[in-house]
């Protein structure tokens, strides 16, 4: 008997907690690319890429062609992907 | 001057989408800030398709608009319709111009600011979309009322206008405080909310994250007081009336209590045996 009130009662439509999913996967999304979102990627591209050519002494220019900055979107989660490729030479005058 | 506020406030009623209910909000938080003693002044920026005057009941009054006061056609004096029941309380009713472009940003914030002199409160009803109107209601103002529906095309429209305000606005321009953003959830029905087949308070206010100024139930008072030409909040006896007023009053630093949130409605059984006017709160 409960289960058939419960079944008649809530579960019957359960619509909303899909349109809650929805929502917050399209507007992570549309946030990401608002502009503001893509201000404040921009510009901590530019920082990371300073933080990286400091310490690894090697020129900011060369840097920046080595730094793919990604911003992924899966579901219920995002990435912020970081990719650094620097030739060998420079690892080792790190050290 | 008026004694209450230093410098006037400027409001607007936002939602980028059509129909959740900006103009009724707008008339009724008016009404509540006069019938609390402000001096207020609600103006219609929906150039084309003017509805304020009907919602207030003083359509037949209008003889001059916000664009003739643009142009230089009237004055503020003019063109401002006192309202029949409040006195502190004023319209400025849109043009009914097919040309969108009358309202230009330079006059507006000219005639804004002649507005603050005299008024404590100004309630911008904004229209519909990011275009130029909704541009021109948000960009001066002080604090926004965002009305939201609890539905899925209500709630993203409510976040890009949100993203707008942050970064459009005067306020964001130069830099300085951010405009105080207010959520108001219109057109709320808690037996549907409970049956699992509308978005809660809860689920809204997780996805939007800006504070709740309040909850308005879906009212069959609201469609009574539109045909009577009276904004809902002066018809006291209602839920949408009341859940009006508490929102003015925590608007104006009050702490009231959410109510209407919750499924209040007697069982059928209940409502056979006791006959109740239909949108009265119990
Ligand atoms: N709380 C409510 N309950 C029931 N109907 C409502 C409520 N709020 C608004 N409405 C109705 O919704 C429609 C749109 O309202 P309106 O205030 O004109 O919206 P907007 O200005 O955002 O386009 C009107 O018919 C109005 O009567
Ligand atoms: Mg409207």
């Amino acid at each position: 008997m409960r289960n058939l009130l419960k079944y008649f009662r809530k579960d019957k439509n359960p619509s909303a907690a899909l349109a809650k999913e929805r929502l917050q996967i399209i507007i992570s999304h549309e946030r990401i690319h608002s502009s503001n979102r893509a201000n404040l990627l921009t510009s901590m591209q530019k920082e990371l890429v300073e933080v990286i050519a400091r310490h690894l002494n090697i020129d900011t220019h060369k840097v920046r062609e080595q730094v793919k900055f990604d911003f992924a979107q899966n579901d219920g989660h995002s990435v912020l992907e970081l990719n650094i490729t620097l030739p060998d030479e420079d690892i080792v005058a790190a050290r | 001057m008026n004694g209450k506020h230093v410098v006037a406030e400027i409001i607007v009623v936002t939602s980028g989408k059509g129909g959740v209910g900006k103009t009724t909000t707008s008339a009724a938080f008016a009404t509540g800030l006069a019938q609390r003693g402000n001096r207020t002044v609600v103006i219609d920026f929906d150039v084309g398709l003017r509805n304020l005057d009907l919602i207030m009941g003083c359509e037949r009054r209008v003889v001059y608009d916000f664009v003739n006061v643009i142009n230089g056609d009237a004055t503020l004096r003019q063109a401002l319709i006192k309202d029949k029941r409040y006195d502190n309380l004023f319209i400025l009713p849109a043009s009914q111009t097919r040309d969108k472009d009358s309202l230009d940003k330079e006059a507006v914030g000219r005639i804004l600011n002649e507005l603050k002199q005299e008024f404590d409160y100004i309630v911008c009803d904004s229209p519909a979309g990011i275009e130029r109107g909704a541009f021109l209601a948000m960009y001066y103002a002080d604090s926004a009322i965002v009305v939201t529906n609890p539905e899925v095309s209500s709630v993203r429209d409510s976040d890009r206008i949100l993203g707008i305000l942050s970064s459009k606005s005067k306020r964001a321009e130069e830099g300085s405080e951010h405009i105080k953003e207010h959520l108001l959830l219109t057109r709320y029905s808690p037996t549907r909310v409970e049956r699992g087949e509308m978005l809660s308070v809860n689920d809204v206010l997780d996805i939007l994250s800006v504070p709740l100024l309040g909850v308005i139930p879906e009212s069959q008072a609201v469609l009574r007081a539109s045909n009577s030409g009276t904004p809902v909040i002066v018809d006291s006896e209602s839920d949408a009336g009341q859940a009006y007023t508490d929102a003015v009053a925590r608007f104006l630093g009050e702490d009231r209590p959410h109510r209407f949130i919750e499924n209040t409605k007697p069982s059928l059984l209940k409502r056979l045996f006791t006959k109740k006017r239909e949108g009265v709160s119990a």
